[in-house]
Formats: C-alpha cells, sequence, structure tokens
C-alpha cells in the first residue's frame, strides 16, 4: 500500500511500462506525469528516449513518427494540449499505431481555465482512440498498464487513451496498491510491430495520398478494430482481475440491477455518486449507478440491456455540445435505448463544467427529479444543468 | 496483389500504408506536362547538367549520353531548359499541342 498523487501513479505505471519513446509538452495539470518520467530518464531509471518537444503538435507528431518506426511511444497531455494536438491524433488511429496516452480531463478555453471537464476528450470522441475514463487514482494506475496490452492487441492495433479528472485525481493523493515492475513487465509483453518502419527488408510507406477511389474503403478498414477493441477491454481487464484482484470492464454498475432510479456517469463524480446511492437506499429509495468507464468504443447494446429495466434514467456529461440536442453521453445512450426498443424516460444532466463541484445533494436531486421524471413518465426539460447559478 | 479502384476494403493493407516500395515509378505525372522539352542534339554536350537539376528524375541518360524526357514522367517544369548553359541551349520547351498538331499532319 502507497500513497500517491495521481499524476504520480500515472508516471509510475509508465516508468514500469518503460515505453522505448516519450515526447511530451507540459500542461497543466498533467504536468508532474511528464515531470516526474523526465527525472526517471535523467536518473537512468528507463532507458525511454525522452524528446522534450516544443508543442503538443509535435508530441503526437513525435510518438506517430516513433510508433510508425516499430517501437512503444508514449505522451500525456490535456485541454489545449490535446486541442493542439488534434489533428495528429487521427493520423495516429488511421496509421493503427498503438500509442498509449493518459489524458488528464481539463476544461478547453474560453476562458481559460484549468479545471476538470470532459470537453477535452469528447472534443476528440470521433477521433478513432479507445478512451477510458477513470474513476480513481488506482484505476489510472491499472488502466494505463492495461491500455498497452489492449492497444497492442492484434485484431486492434489502435491508440488509447486514459481520461483521469484533472486535480481531482491528478493531484489528489490516494492509497493504492502498485505491482512489482517485474509483473508489470510480464503483464504487457514484448511489442512486436507489425510494419515497421524500420523494416528495410519489407520497406513500407505510412500516410500516402488517399484519393476518392480508395479513402472511404481504408476508413471501413479502420472501423473493422472497433468490435474487437470492445472485447479487448473485456479480456485484459479479465486477465488483469485474476494477477491483481481488481477487475475492469466497458462499465461498472452499483446496486443497479435492482434499482429504478439510474444515473449513468463517468469519471471520479462516479465516486460521489455511489455514497449518495448508499444514503438513498438506507431511505428505502431504489438509487442505482453505472459508471461507464469505455465511451469509445461505445457499447451501445451493453450499456442498454444494463439499463433497460430502470423507471428512469439520468446521463450526466461533464461536457456540453454547443448547439446540439443535449451532451455527448446522453446522445450515445439515448442512440443505443432508441436502436434497441428500450422506450425508458431519460434526462440529461450536464454538471461540473471547469471544474464546478459536484456534491451529494447535487446528485442527491438527481434522483429526487428521477422520481418525478418516473412518476409522470416523461420527461419535461430533457437537457437540465447541475450546479449553475441562474 | 495489383490493386485497383475495384479492390475492396478487405483486400488493403493495414493502415492505409504502401507496401510496394518504388511505386511511384507506375504513377503517371506526364499527363501533367503542358510544354515537352526537346533537345538539340546538334548543340548538346551531354554534360549531364539537365540531368542533375531535373526534380523528377524524368531524363534518361544512356552510357553517359541524354536520350531524351521520360514522357511518362516529365512534368514540364522547365528546369532542364534553364539550367543548360546559356552558351548551349540545347534544349526547347515545345507547346504539346503544337506536337500533338503536327503529329495529326503526319
Amino acid at each position: 500500500m502507497i500513497a500517491l498523487e495521481g499524476n504520480l501513479a500515472v508516471a509510475e505505471a509508465m516508468r514500469q511500462i518503460e515505453p522505448d519513446v516519450v515526447a511530451a509538452y507540459p500542461i497543466t495539470p498533467q504536468t508532474e506525469i511528464v515531470q516526474k518520467f523526465a527525472e526517471y530518464v535523467a536518473n537512468g531509471q528507463v532507458r525511454t528516449e525522452f524528446v522534450a518537444v516544443e508543442s503538443e503538435h509535435s508530441a503526437m507528431s513525435a510518438c506517430v513518427g516513433a510508433a510508425a518506426s516499430g517501437v512503444r511511444a508514449m505522451t500525456a497531455t490535456s485541454s489545449q494540449g490535446m486541442a493542439l494536438m488534434w489533428e495528429i491524433l487521427y493520423i495516429a488511429s488511421t496509421m493503427r499505431l498503438p500509442i498509449v496516452m493518459p489524458l488528464v480531463n481539463r476544461a478547453l478555453s474560453g476562458n481559460i481555465n484549468i479545471h476538470c471537464d470532459h470537453s477535452d476528450s469528447m472534443g476528440a470522441r470521433d477521433a478513432g482512440w479507445i478512451q477510458l475514463y477513470v474513476e480513481s487514482s488506482q484505476e489510472a494506475y491499472d488502466t494505463t498498464i492495461q491500455a498497452v496490452r489492449i492497444a497492442e492487441d492484434p485484431d486492434v492495433l489502435l491508440p488509447v487513451m486514459i481520461c483521469l479528472d484533472g486535480f481531482i485525481l491528478s493531484h489528489a493523493v490516494e492509497t493504492m496498491e502498485l505491482l512489482p515492475d517485474e509483473a508489470v513487465k510480464k503483464f504487457i509483453g514484448q511489442y512486436t510491430p507489425i510494419q515497421p518502419l524500420l523494416d528495410i527488408d519489407n520497406p513500407v510507406t505510412y500516410g500516402p495520398i488517399d484519393p476518392p477511389d480508395f479513402y472511404f474503403e481504408h476508413k471501413r478498414s479502420m472501423m473493422e478494430a472497433y468490435p474487437p477493441a470492445k472485447q479487448a477491454i473485456i479480456r485484459v481487464g479479465d486477465e488483469f482481475g485474476e494477477l491483481t484482484g481488481r477487475r475492469y470492464g466497458l462499465f461498472e454498475e452499483y446496486r443497479l440491477a435492482d434499482a429504478e432510479f439510474g444515473l449513468l456517469v463517468l469519471g471520479s463524480t462516479a465516486g460521489t455518486a455511489k455514497e449518495v446511492v448508499d444514503v438513498l437506499r438506507e431511505d428505502g429509495i431504489p438509487a442505482g449507478l453505472l459508471r461507464l468507464r469505455c465511451f469509445r468504443p461505445f457499447p451501445n447494446e451493453e450499456v442498454a440491456q444494463a439499463v433497460s429495466h430502470l423507471k428512469s434514467l439520468a446521463v450526466a456529461d461533464r461536457s456540453v455540445s454547443f448547439g446540439g440536442f443535449g451532451g455527448p453521453v446522453f446522445n450515445e445512450v439515448c442512440s443505443a435505448l432508441y436502436t434497441a426498443k428500450k422506450k425508458i424516460p431519460v434526462v440529461n444532466y450536464i454538471y461540473g463544467l471547469g471544474g464546478r463541484e459536484v456534491r451529494e445533494e447535487h446528485l442527491a436531486s438527481i434522483y429526487e427529479d428521477l422520481a418525478v421524471v418516473a412518476s409522470n413518465g416523461r420527461e419535461t426539460d430533457t437537457v437540465r444543468l447541475l450546479g449553475v447559478r441562474e | 496483389m495489383k490493386i485497383t479502384s475495384e479492390t475492396t476494403w478487405r483486400e488493403l493493407p493495414l493502415g492505409g500504408i504502401v507496401a510496394q516500395p518504388g511505386s511511384a515509378m507506375d504513377y503517371e505525372t506526364g499527363g501533367w506536362r503542358s510544354k515537352r522539352p526537346i533537345w538539340d542534339f546538334q548543340k548538346c554536350t551531354h554534360c549531364l547538367i539537365c540531368w542533375i537539376f531535373c526534380p523528377d528524375s524524368a531524363i534518361i541518360v544512356e552510357e553517359g549520353k541524354i536520350v531524351g524526357a521520360d514522357l511518362m514522367h516529365c512534368k514540364g517544369c522547365g528546369i532542364c531548359a534553364e539550367e543548360c548553359p546559356d552558351k548551349i541551349s540545347a534544349i526547347t520547351m515545345v507547346d504539346e499541342l503544337e506536337l500533338a498538331a503536327q503529329e495529326g499532319q503526319k
């Protein structure tokens, strides 16, 4: 058992993974991850080639180059840094490069805000990266290790981002269990690149021009990776469970099976929500929770199945899709339910933007609302705001 | 396998890579040309300056002597004509449409 800040736990996982190349640029609240890792490099604790690049655009570009050459590459970022590397995210996934990146969730500017919300990772949800959202620093550490295996699975070969809440997880100290170095090395195994640039006997060109008669087929080929990605997340999560006793999957159900009112939420807010569920249950209120861990690929069938028995569901979004009808998670969940022909009342709560604190009373009020929604069988004010001063 | 516009997505290499080296040789860019370099072999001294400067490696040299332009890849940029030393001026850029008209008359 050890007490560690979330960022340092992630840096420790990176040290144990010992990628061949890390190209990174600092940004609050990710900075300690690469700062600590740079220390490991300077101390000779890892043999990683550390490339101190001039921006996040260069960081991801350098990772793409390294990964295409045939080695393990990692980086980390947040918010504006993610936004700056946005065009390269698509390159990484199209080229099927298994880059692993901790993403410390921070609000996108304007205005400048360094605190937690999910606008950065949600903004990149179409880029083809696997997205796993963690509830705790323990899970951040565990998932970073699993991410290497998921990314490198021969049927997957996709980049993975581990999303952890800025400041709430990155900067808070948590007691956790770490694995011994040897156990991590054994779990992640050796990396065997399938078509490395440095194999001069089998020369390949990465990123050629792709005119209209081929681009669509290349994108179709890429789509084929996502069902196996979902399976790999489950399989690797099971294997990790066997190793550590901490098993992970696509989502976590908390007192959901016999619930009538359910909340679907991502990230650290789920921790607070679990406390609220327990208190409500003591008062006889059938509250339940679904903490979604795997947002990309979106497990539409599994989510619809897990919530379809509820009398009402609240989907919480820690980001906004301006001009859209509801937040990103709300939209995916509703699509899943609609196409599965499971018509239950669903309401959307936009919460926690720019690090706005989410307290137990806020979450408890959601369950109060859900009881009303269930009783009148229809949702008025489908998209609601939680915790803003009106 | 030969990739054509009929190739299905399953047959394409993973990650949109190109797995054959030197495949640019198979791609015709000569159709972009509007002027063609023509050598006057009475004047050409085979100094090979034009061959050195050609950005597309589209000048054919055999046994140390200029043969002419590789018409599949010459884009008609005119650098060869420009770089041929002034006192030699062995290369003229001739309009493709004029050449086509001359061909038609033959």
